[in-house]
This record gives structure tokens, C-alpha cells and sequence, in this order.
């Protein structure tokens, strides 16, 4: 026994020397990635994902911790990625995490703090803290004309008649963020289904494979025939699976889980912005406060359509995205919705963060609402006509 | 009548009670179960990530203290805060379970103090001195947590309730509790921003000091108290049993309550160090399912609280280190309870052994009459 286990030690310690040896210490760029999950939420996969991607691309080091909490958890990584792995940037994927960055950027004025979703770059005053959202109301919309087709399809095949085209929609909470993105999926719809409503379903949760599981399950039985979601778990998407309810999925495709009922899902590609807030590190050039991807950069992506899609959806698709990307084509165009039954003019959002939550900022110009101009994080909250949020969650 | 010789059978390993082993001994049982489980975290991640064996122990030591021999202390300060916070939780529960009063609720407890802490932070900050709103908010914590502690003890021992159902459905309680108090302070954000009225003061650069130098003097005192004073002493004889308190003339109850305070107060300080000392802020998450680990560091210290102290910082260890390995080889991050759990499972496996002795048949044979 002893010889055997000395054996193993001596076996070992050859293996280490040999390992040792291939370790080289090249001075390059090196970024730190956190993120609230890991990759079993589709929400952190689909920052991982495109973390690698960017990161082969860009030939930089990667150094990423995963399952990082919304508390001083947050500081305490980004000091361990500046200071333990000694990282240039450091990017954090959840909005909660954006006070804690915020002190360690601070602390660390050399190195630059880059974070998705949130609110305060454009009044934190901070040259090396930065935030970035992507236009995904463009996406949601593209998303929604799709819908809006296969609704039509059914109608055509007097499945449902115009009336039923009604279609369910799971939400995380009330926030602007989920607001902005079904009102632009249920605009999408409507350009190409003008009967259409839509019921709302919060979870009060970003990830909860049950809760979203029911919601879609209770979207469906009261009639909804499509249905959507904004949250992070394949519950929705299982359940139309299972119902044989069409779906529109976000964050990924679905395709392999849910093959008969997938339609398309539209997401953030967030390796343009790696790959920017990178190539601004490599070039010492500022990286901008606030930055906002569009179709046009790549960072809102549809993913290809599901087999069951109604006939020309991909011709429509592609005229639709042209109209987007040469301005002909405005999600929040204030001539296609109503609030309360009459057209706004005008419309005052909570931009800037405070503790007052004031409606700080007019977004409305030449009869167009202007999402993510005024920050990158969305702002859109009015509840407009067609819409019905069956019940609320604020967390 | 005829003698014969008869084959006694024997089975061929014997398990036999100890009653002679030195405390030493005990211990040194313990330790070669956690160094097996270490080994075995070795060898499974080198398996999982083809990363040299040895190479595993070199990142999880780094992940968890950083280059620290360079100088750079900010990693084991972040440690040391992480494993004061468990065991804070740890003593916290340390009476009421020594007393077999099973407190699952020190999340909640937890949860509330923090809560507290928050309230007192956010309505009376700038309004009152801020000599006087830290002690208000401390004050209001340890309260806070006494009374979410104490409810389940009254239950218990006016309707003689089942703590364990008790206490878990007021961490749920709690938890829904905060969820609503975000909303209404975050309003549309669902995030609290830190406010730093009424936060604990920060001794030199060092944010983590005050919290740690807290817990440790905590430490001292819950260990004189379980050891020396007389409602310590209650507290063991109600833990061993309830019959023999009653015997002597211990009031049961009011131990259950006392004793339930005390557990919920130190849950209560425990949320106040997290919010006032760390986070300045609060949410769902803030204590993070630690209140659940503390149980397992008061188990696992035998309820001596400088024991639990050494193993709230081998399970903080185990976590952050085995996390680090996961981070580095893109491994799920389910990898660092997994390790946890080995070297637990295999410290609760080895009591057995503490327990027991294992003999091996020997050959012999019987003459029976």
C-alpha cells in the first residue's frame, strides 16, 4: 500500500514539472467578465458565449466569475479581477451589480468598468464607468412581425378568427425594460395583424422555470394562441411545447428543446460590444458613457426562423429590417398605438437615476418616442391600448 | 454425551463501540476525513478539467487568498469577512440547535435584522446625528431579529408547534418582506442604492475590519456563555433532555424563549454587519442561503464556537476556492458545492468511525459444550 501510494506521489510530481513548463507570461490585455449566473440562464449564457467569442477574436485573456450576487459580493470580484488576475477592463452583466462597480471604479481609476443594462454612466460623472444596452426594441419588433404572420396564417385557416388572435406574453417584472420589450413585440404583431391583442403575465423573478412555466400555462388557457416571453428559463417555451402553442422565444434559440413550436427569438449579441470596448482599451481611446447596439452593428440578432413559421415570413422579415435600418420603419412611431384611447404628443420618462424617481426627460420628437436615445437602458413604461397586464410585479 | 467441536461463524468485519478514545484521536479521525476530501476535490477536478493535479490546489489557494505574498491583502480580508459572516450565522444558531431546537430560520432572522438596519438607514439618515443613528441602527437589528426568532419559540411552547415548519416559513415571510420594502424604496429599479447614513464606521482603510473584530468577540462571548454561565448550562440539559430539565426544576420554556432571542439577535446582527457593514443596501439575496450553511458549521463545531471558527473558514475555503477552479476551466459553478458538500459529507461519514471501531474477524475457533 505504501509503495503503491509513493508510486502516485512520485508519478505526480513529473507531471507537475512537466506542466509548469509550458506556462508562459505574455503581457497582454486581460478582461474580467461577471456574471450574476452561469450558463445554465440563458441571460448569462448569452454574455458568456459571446465573452468567448469576443475575447478568441480580440486574441485576449479571459478571466470570468460566475454566480456573483447583486451586493458588495460584486466589489469584492472586481477587486479580485484587478488585483489576484490583473485584469484591464471589467464588464458586469446584471443591473443590480451597477452600484458596486461603481465603487470600484472608483477605487480603480486606471482600469475601465463597463456594465450592461445600466442607468447611471451618463450621470455618474466617472471617466472609467460605462454602460451599454443594445436597441432590442428592434429585435422584439422584427420577433412580433413573425408573430403577427403566423397569426394571420391561422386566422386564413380559420383556426381562430380575427378576434381570438389574441397572444400571451410572460414577463419578468414591470419594469421598463419588459415593458419596452412586449410593447414592441405587440407593435410588431399589429403591423401585420391589426385585430391582434395581447395578455401579460408577470413572474416576478428573472429566472424561474416554474413560475414561467405557469404563467404560460395560464396565458394559454385563457385563450392566448401565441405566446412570447421576457424571463430566463426554458418554462415557456416547454410549455407551448407541450400545449402545441406557436412561441416566440428570447435570449437564444429554442429550436432543439421546443422543435415543432419554435418560431424565432431575437436576442443581444453582446460581442460587438466586447469586441468595441476592447478595441478602445487596445487603441487608448475613451470607451462612450453610454453605447447602444443596433441591427446595424450586429448586437440585435434574430436567430433563424423555426420550421412551423407562416409562408413569407422570411421576405417580410427582410423588408421589415430594411425599413428599420433606413429609419422608414419607427417601433415606437407615436402614429401606430394609443394610450388610454388617445395618441401622445408627449411623453416624460425616468432617465436619469435618482432617488426621487422624477420623469426627468421628454422622449417624444416629431410624433416619434426615442428609446435608448437618452441612455442605453430602455425607458419606454406607458401602457398602451391592445395590451392587458393581467397582474403586476414590481420584485 | 459426546463433545463437538463447533464452527462459531463469524462475520468477517466486527463493528464495535468505542468508549476509550482521547479527544485527540477523535479530532485526528476528523482531519484525515477533510484531508481525504481535499484530495478527492484534487482528483475529480484534474479529472473534470485535465488540469494537473497539483495545479487545482495552486488555483484554489489563489482564488481564495490571491497574491498575497506579493503583499496584496484585499483577497484575505474578503476572506476573512466571508468566513465571519458564516460563523456569525454559525453562533447565532449554535444555542438553539445545542439545545435541540431546530432553528432553520436563521436566514430570515438574518434577513429581518438587515432589514432593520436598512429601515433605520434610509428614513432616519441625515435627519439625526450620526453618533446617534449607528447605535439606533444596531439596536434595531438585534431586535428586529430577536422578535422574528422568538415567535417560533412562543409557538413551540404555548401550542408546542413543529420549529422546523415554523421557522422556515418565517424565512419565507421575511424574504417576501424585503421583496416589498425594494419596491417601495427602488420603486421601478427593484434595486435599493447604498446610502451610507448610519452605516458601521470604517477603522483606517480596512472595510472589513470592524466587521470581522465584531464577530470575533462574538465568538469569545458565545463560547464563555455556552461554557460557563448558568442559562448555558440550561441550555445543555434541555438539549439532552427535555425530562431531566423539567426534573430538576429548569423552566423549559422560558429556556426555549430565552435561548430563541438570543438566536434570532445574533441572526439579527449578522443582517445588520451585511447591511450596515458591507452591503449598504439589501435584497432577497443578501444573506444568500448562508443561514442554511451556518447549521451545518454549528453541527460540524460541536457547538464550540472556536471549532466553528475553523470550520466556517474550511467551508469558506472549499467554496471560494473550488469556485475559483470552476471559474478558470469554465466548469459549472455548481462545482464549488459540490466540494463542499465531499468534505461535509465525508466529516459527518466519519463520526462513525469516532463512534464505532472496525475489527476484522480473526481466526479461532470455540469449543462448546
Amino acid at each position: 500500500m505504501k509503495k503503491l501510494i509513493s508510486l502516485l506521489l512520485v508519478a505526480m510530481m513529473l507531471f507537475t514539472m512537466a506542466a509548469c513548463g509550458a506556462n508562459n507570461a505574455k503581457d497582454e490585455l486581460k478582461v474580467g467578465f461577471i456574471f450574476l449566473h452561469d450558463e445554465q440562464s440563458t441571460y448569462d449564457k448569452n454574455f458568456i458565449d459571446a465573452a468567448i467569442a469576443a475575447c478568441e477574436k480580440m486574441d485576449v485573456t479571459m478571466v470570468q466569475k460566475t454566480q456573483i450576487p447583486e451586493s458588495n459580493k460584486c466589489y469584492d470580484a472586481a477587486v479580485e479581477l484587478i488585483e489576484s488576475d490583473g485584469c484591464d477592463i471589467i464588464f458586469a452583466d446584471s443591473f443590480g451589480h451597477e452600484n458596486f462597480l461603481i465603487k470600484a471604479a472608483k477605487e480603480y481609476p486606471d482600469v475601465e468598468f463597463c456594465h450592461a443594462t445600466g442607468t447611471q454612466a451618463h450621470t455618474a460623472d466617472l471617466a472609467n464607468f460605462h454602460n451599454a444596452f443594445a436597441h432590442i426594441y428592434q429585435g422584439r419588433y422584427m420577433a412580433g412581425v413573425v408573430a403577427g404572420m403566423k397569426l394571420n396564417e391561422m386566422i386564413a385557416n380559420k383556426e381562430i378568427t380575427a378576434e381570438e388572435a389574441k397572444m400571451g406574453y410572460v414577463g419578468a417584472f414591470t419594469f421598463a425594460e419588459v415593458m419596452s420589450g412586449y410593447t414592441s413585440f405587440y407593435l410588431g404583431a399589429k403591423s401585420v395583424c391589426p385585430s391582434v391583442t395581447m395578455d401579460v403575465k408577470f413572474t416576478g423573478s428573472w429566472y424561474d422555470e416554474q413560475k414561467e412555466k405557469e404563467a404560460a400555462q395560464a396565458l394559454i388557457s385563457g385563450g392566448c394562441v401565441l405566446i412570447s416571453q421576457h424571463a430566463d428559463s426554458m418554462g415557456a417555451p416547454t410549455a407551448c411545447e407541450t400545449a402545441k402553442v406557436p412561441n416566440v422565444s428570447y435570449n437564444g434559440s429554442t429550436v432543439a428543446a421546443c422543435p415543432e413550436t419554435f418560431l424565432i427569438s431575437s436576442r443581444i449579441n453582446w460581442a460587438p460590444y466586447f469586441e468595441y470596448m476592447i478595441t478602445q482599451v487596445q487603441n487608448d481611446a475613451a470607451i462612450a458613457a453610454d453605447w447602444a447596439g443596433t441591427l446595424e452593428n450586429g448586437a440585435v440578432a434574430l436567430t433563424e426562423l423555426g420550421k412551423n413559421v407562416a409562408e413569407g415570413t422570411a421576405e417580410k422579415l427582410e423588408e421589415v429590417e430594411k425599413g428599420l435600418k433606413d429609419g422608414t420603419i419607427n417601433v415606437f412611431d407615436t402614429a401606430n398605438f394609443t394610450v388610454g384611447g388617445k395618441k401622445i404628443d408627449s411623453y416624460m420618462a425616468d432617465v436619469d437615476t435618482d432617488a426621487k424617481f422624477e420623469k426627468d426627460t421628454e422622449v417624444v420628437t416629431n410624433g416619434i418616442f426615442e428609446e435608448s436615445k437618452y441612455r442605453s437602458a430602455p425607458y419606454f413604461d406607458a401602457e398602451i391600448d391592445g395590451i392587458t397586464l393581467l397582474d403586476r410585479n414590481y420584485g | 454425551m459426546s463433545q463437538k467441536i463447533k464452527k462459531h461463524h463469524e462475520p468477517l468485519i466486527h463493528i464495535v463501540k468505542r468508549d476509550d478514545l482521547l479527544g485527540w484521536q477523535a479530532w485526528g479521525i476528523r482531519l484525515a476525513a477533510i484531508a481525504v476530501g481535499v484530495l478527492l476535490i484534487g482528483v475529480i477536478s484534474s479529472l473534470l478539467t485535465g488540469e494537473n493535479f497539483f495545479k487545482v490546489y495552486d488555483i484554489m489557494f489563489s482564488g481564495v487568498f490571491g497574491r498575497i505574498f506579493e503583499g496584496k491583502t484585499s483577497m484575505l480580508w474578503k476572506y476573512l469577512q466571508d468566513t465571519a459572516i458564516l460563523l456569525c450565522l454559525g453562533l447565532a444558531v449554535a444555542p438553539a440547535f445545542k439545545m435541540k431546537f431546530w432553528n432553520c430560520g436563521a436566514e430570515g432572522q438574518a434577513l429581518v435584522g438587515g432589514l432593520a438596519a436598512m429601515f433605520c438607514m434610509i428614513t432616519f439618515g441625515g435627519k439625526i446625528s450620526e453618533f446617534l443613528l449607528v447605535p439606533i441602527v444596531i439596536a434595531a437589528s438585534i431586535l428586529a431579529g430577536a422578535i422574528w426568532g422568538v415567535i417560533p419559540a412562543i409557538f413551540k411552547a404555548k401550542w408546542n408547534t413543529n420549529e422546523t415548519l415554523f421557522t422556515l416559513m418565517m424565512n419565507y415571510m421575511a424574504t417576501q418582506l424585503i421583496a416589498y420594502y425594494v419596491y417601495i424604496v427602488g420603486g421601478g429599479s427593484n434595486v435599493i442604492t447604498p446610502v451610507s447614513t448610519g452605516a458601521l464606521p470604517v477603522i483606517g482603510n480596512l472595510q472589513y475590519l470592524l466587521n470581522v473584530l465584531i464577530v470575533a468577540a462574538l465568538t469569545v462571548a458565545m463560547y464563555v456563555f455556552l461554557r460557563y454561565s448558568k442559562q448555558g448550562y440550561e441550555i445543555a440539559v434541555v438539549g439532552e433532555s427535555q425530562n431531566t430539565a423539567r426534573y430538576i426544576g429548569i423552566n423549559v420554556k422560558k429556556v426555549f424563549l430565552r435561548t430563541m432571542m438570543l438566536s434570532g439577535a445574533v441572526c439579527g446582527v449578522a443582517g445588520m454587519l451585511l447591511v450596515a457593514g458591507t452591503d449598504h443596501s439589501i435584497n432577497t439575496n443578501t444573506v444568500g442561503g448562508q443561514g442554511f450553511t451556518a447549521i451545518m458549521v454549528a453541527w460540524l463545531g460541536k457547538f464550540n464556537p472556536f471549532v466553528m471558527a475553523l470550520m466556517s473558514g474550511l467551508i469558506i475555503f472549499l467554496r471560494t476556492g473550488a469556485a475559483k477552479v470552476a471559474d478558470s476551466n469554465f466548469l459549472n459553478s455548481s462545482f464549488a458545492d459540490i466540494s463542499v458538500g465531499i468534505v461535509i459529507l465525508l466529516l459527518v461519514g466519519c463520526e462513525f468511525f469516532v463512534q464505532y471501531s472496525v475489527r476484522l474477524r480473526r481466526a479461532k475457533k470455540e469449543v462448546e459444550a
